[in-house]
């Protein structure tokens, strides 16, 4: 049993697919990497080549400055590898760009998740459920507690927020790459028109986002605000920044913070947060489970994550399974 | 419960005292009855249901969720409540052999309609009742349920700070409000009536209600006080008291209340039982001196009343060896007479008229101290040697008896100013043998008047000065009352007040308080004190020696 699937190996620096010399997300500079998606833990510079879909090679790009050897793989569209490999890079709905691999060899389908989601999200297509032998997925938010809110439900408690209190600004602390981006566009799908004003780390990647296709309205820079300008306004800014020396120029600002993490109170306090808004681009544990069972694979892999309690699901479901427990991955602000 | 539950999750979220009262407030007036009573008596800790324990929320999850996923989530969340309202399976994927007819079509139950049904059950109908409503609630509203079903809120809210809030929402005053709240039992209806609607305030004569204490602020070194219009006594080292007796259908009933208001009658059965007419007294609480090096027949040192403190049951050993008996300062009420708004010196004059009516082996009265003037009264009190004179009261002669702190009326003048009381606030774990024990302590004072929203701002640390005894009593008090962790320390809910003893003290640009205290030592627990009686931290600056430095 131990060499089935043995072309595909997990390594302390990441997934490696030993045909094809190439590695899926890793950790340090190789020959070769596929890459799912711009998030700094997955998507890192100094590779030889860089195969990823166009929208993140455009990210990396832009945060990580890599122009050279970058190969897009559009959507859909199976590419050939040494080794008899092919890859198919395939829509994960995490964050613009994001993408599932699916590796083929010797008769043998492999699904990659990398981080993905369920819930609709306007910034990128939406989950592609990939029927695989072996499914390696993420397990970020693995435990029975986290079950996510719609998203609707989350962005009208901040609306709410705001109203209720006009003389202060609603400071909401988000991953600056996908999380800042959904939220502008699910506020703007709710009918919230006024200037959304940005910690100037945003103001590129949400042009990128733009040029891109996805429209996020009126954003202005926090810096350029005329005084009293703030007071009753949403202003986005990444987690680090939130109780940091920059938020004391907001006229008393209401710390929110759009994270997964939110649904358990003490992480919130922890965060010294006054409105947790319960917003993830990962899937949570009823989509984690329920994604395994309509893939339905022989066997399931676990990156990162909580993987103890999935692990246990996939006992109880009789679902052969095993953690990888792959270093460097980290999802603290999502 | 939609409502109650986001009441709870802004509380839990907001830190600034003047915003949770806010808060409170705000649902309370927007609340209708029962709702808003039952709640604040969740709120407050007054609701309790003998047939739901936290071990009723373990036993529903174990029927309901594997154990690993249980153990481990509960492990990563860290509150049984919090992880099981999260856990907790939509009853359509419960057991199949679920059939409650439309189940999943009631209503999410309001807070009343939930305390109704949890009131009406046993120990065996339980955990199919909390089951039945915990089906029909979204996340925040099984977490809301779950709490006030335990009644472990853990959420910093005091009694204190809840009557507040509601002195606030109604705009009536928090004295009165402390007066009343004592006899009404949740929902009180009354109060509400009261407070919300004008009607009049609930009847406070026919059972033995606690009134609020009348406090004194300390007297400022170099303030000198003229004694013509000031009587002066000795402060006591007990702990004040005040006993009622009220007639009653059942012929008559006698409390012994703490400062906080506790009933504390049962530890002190001898004290509660020699008060047979109506009467509201204010006195200290003292044990006789034959033991523990006080004089015969007198009053002995506060560690021989400690002995006393905190029983539920005295045996007849303790009443022989430590007899309690109370020395009087005043009188409220005197055969069903109020006399609060009498001057001091025509309280004083009934409350003597009165003492020959008690029995004297368990009343007496605290002598006033004859004085010609101001230097003298200061040599007298440096002398005083006696263990229980804990110093010098100075009682203006036409004060009224009115609740609180109030400015100019009475002054505290203790014998060593270098003690003040604190708030706990942190607990950190000791190292070596105390490893096991939350041994170094954080403490506060208010800034400012905590019922106008002021917060504790930290003045000291301290990690001695306590017994064994004492220290196992501060460790189960911090785990009992804890609020928030960080790694090893612990954020308690505030609730306890230590009184700190200190060789001196002095500006610190260094500190957020300003303060910088030199050997600080917990001198004594004081559970008696309700926390926002806590000294303030002015107090604590008028004491720094070298201001300039
Ligand atoms: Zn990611
Ligand atoms: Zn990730």
């Amino acid at each position: 049993m131990a060499e089935d699937f043995s072309w595909i190996r997990p390594e302390p620096a990441g997934l490696r697919i030993v045909p094809a010399d190439v590695w899926i997300d890793p950790a340090r500079a190789v020959g070769t990497a596929l890459v799912t998606h711009g998030h700094a833990d997955h998507a890192r510079g100094g590779h030889g080549r860089t195969i990823a879909t166009p929208e993140t090679l455009a990210i990396m790009a832009l945060r990580y400055g890599v122009t050279e050897g970058a190969f897009p793989a559009p959507l859909h569209a199976p590419i050939t590898l040494p080794g008899g490999v092919t890859a198919t890079f395939v829509p994960a709905g995490h964050v613009l760009g994001s993408a599932q691999i699916l590796l083929e060899h010797a008769g043998e389908r492999v699904v990659v998740t990398g981080d993905y989601k369920r819930r609709p999200d306007p910034t990128c297509p939406p989950f592609a459920v990939t029927p695989c032998d072996l499914f390696i997925t993420e397990a970020t938010f693995g435990l029975p507690v986290f079950r996510h809110p719609p998203i609707g439900q989350e962005i009208a408690r901040l609306l709410a927020a705001r109203a209720a209190q006009p003389d202060r600004c609603v400071l909401v602390g988000a991953y600056a790459l996908g999380k800042a981006q959904r939220v502008i566009a699910e506020l703007r799908a709710a009918g919230f028109h006024d200037p959304l004003w940005l910690h100037g780390a945003m103001e590129r990647i949400c042009r990128l986002y733009e040029e891109q296709g996805v429209p996020l309205g009126d954003l202005r820079l926090v810096s350029d605000a005329p005084k009293g300008a703030l007071a009753g306004a949403i202003v986005l800014c990444p987690p680090s920044a939130l109780n940091d020396r920059w938020s004391r120029r907001l006229p008393d600002p209401l710390t929110a913070m759009a994270s997964g993490w939110m649904r358990v109170r003490q992480r919130a306090r922890q965060r010294n947060v006054e409105l947790p808004l319960i917003i993830s681009d990962h899937a949570d544990w009823d989509e984690l489970t329920a994604t395994i069972a309509q893939v339905n694979p022989a066997e399931t892999w676990i990156t990162h994550g909580r993987e103890e309690a999935l692990l246990r699901w996939c006992e109880l479901h009789q679902r052969k399974a095993r953690a990888l427990a792959l270093v460097g991955y980290e999802d603290e602000d999502d | 419960m939609e409502r109650f539950a986001a009441l709870l999750d802004a509380l839990v979220f907001t830190r600034s005292r003047n915003a949770k009262l806010a808060l409170i407030a705000r649902y309370l007036r927007e609340t209708p009855d029962p709702d808003r009573g039952w709640a604040l008596a969740a709120l407050t800790d007054g609701l309790d249901f003998p047939a739901v324990k936290a071990g009723t929320i373990r036993a529903l999850m174990a029927e309901r969720v594997d154990p690993v996923l249980w153990t481990l989530s509960r492990d990563y969340v860290g509150d049984t409540a919090e992880a099981a309202s999260l856990l907790w399976p939509a009853p359509d994927h419960s057991a199949p052999d679920h059939s409650g007819p439309d189940h999943d079509v009631m209503p999410a139950p309001g807070v009343s309609e939930a305390v109704e049904i949890l009131r009406a059950t046993s120990r065996s109908t339980a955990p199919a009742a909390l089951a039945g409503l915990l089906d029909r609630l979204d996340a925040n509203g099984r977490y809301a349920l779950l709490k006030l079903a335990t009644g472990a809120m853990r959420i910093g809210i005091s009694a204190r700070l809840a009557k507040v809030a509601f002195a606030d929402a109604f705009g009536v005053p928090v004295d009165l409000v402390e007066e009343y709240w004592h006899g009404q039992e949740p929902p009180y209806r009354p109060l509400f009536a009261w407070a919300a609607d004008g009607a009049p305030p609930p009847r406070t004569d026919d059972r033995p209600l606690f009134r609020p204490f009348m406090l004194a602020h300390p007297l400022e070194d170099g303030v000198a006080i003229d004694l013509e219009s000031f009587a002066a006594e000795w402060k006591w080292d007990g702990i004040r008291v005040q006993i009622v007796h009220a007639a009653t259908d059942q012929g008559g009933e006698t409390r012994v209340y703490s400062r906080g208001g506790d009933d504390i009658s049962s530890t002190f059965p001898e004290v509660a039982g020699a008060l047979g007419e109506p009467a509201v007294l204010d006195g200290e609480l003292l044990v006789r001196g034959a033991h523990q090096g006080g004089e015969t027949g007198g009053a002995a040192s506060f560690n021989a009343l400690q002995q006393r403190l905190g029983r539920k049951t005295v045996s007849k050993r303790m009443l022989e060896d430590f007899p309690a008996f109370v020395r009087l300062y005043d009188a409220l009420v005197i055969g069903g007479e109020d006399l609060r708004d009498l001057p001091w010196t025509d309280r004083r004059a009934r409350l003597e008229a009165f003492l020959p009516r008690l029995d004297p082996a368990r009343f007496d009265i605290s002598t006033l101290i004859a004085v010609r003037d101001f230097a003298e009264l200061a040599d007298v009190r440096a002398r005083a040697r006696e263990d229980a004179i804990e110093g010098v009261m100075l009682k203006r002669r036409d004060s009224p008896y009115v609740a609180g702190r109030r400015t100019g009326l009475w002054y505290k003048w203790k014998r060593d100013p270098l003690r003040i009381d604190c708030v706990l606030m942190y607990a950190q774990r000791g190292s070596g043998k105390r490893s096991s024990f939350y041994s170094d302590f954080t403490f506060g004072c208010w800034d400012g008047d905590p019922d106008a929203g002021a917060d504790l701002l930290p003045v000291g640390k301290a990690y001695f000065g306590f017994t064994d005894a004492e220290l196992k009593w501060l460790d189960s008090h911090v785990r009992q009352h804890t609020v928030n962790r960080f790694g090893p320390v612990r954020e308690t809910d505030r609730s306890l007040v230590l009184e700190v003893a200190f060789d001196s003290v002095h500006a610190s640009k260094r500190h957020k308080s300003g303060v910088a205290m030199r050997f600080p030592r917990i001198s004594r627990i004081r559970a008696d004190k309700p926390a926002h009686e806590a000294d303030r931290l002015d107090t604590l600056k008028a004491m720094i020696v070298d201001p300039v430095r």
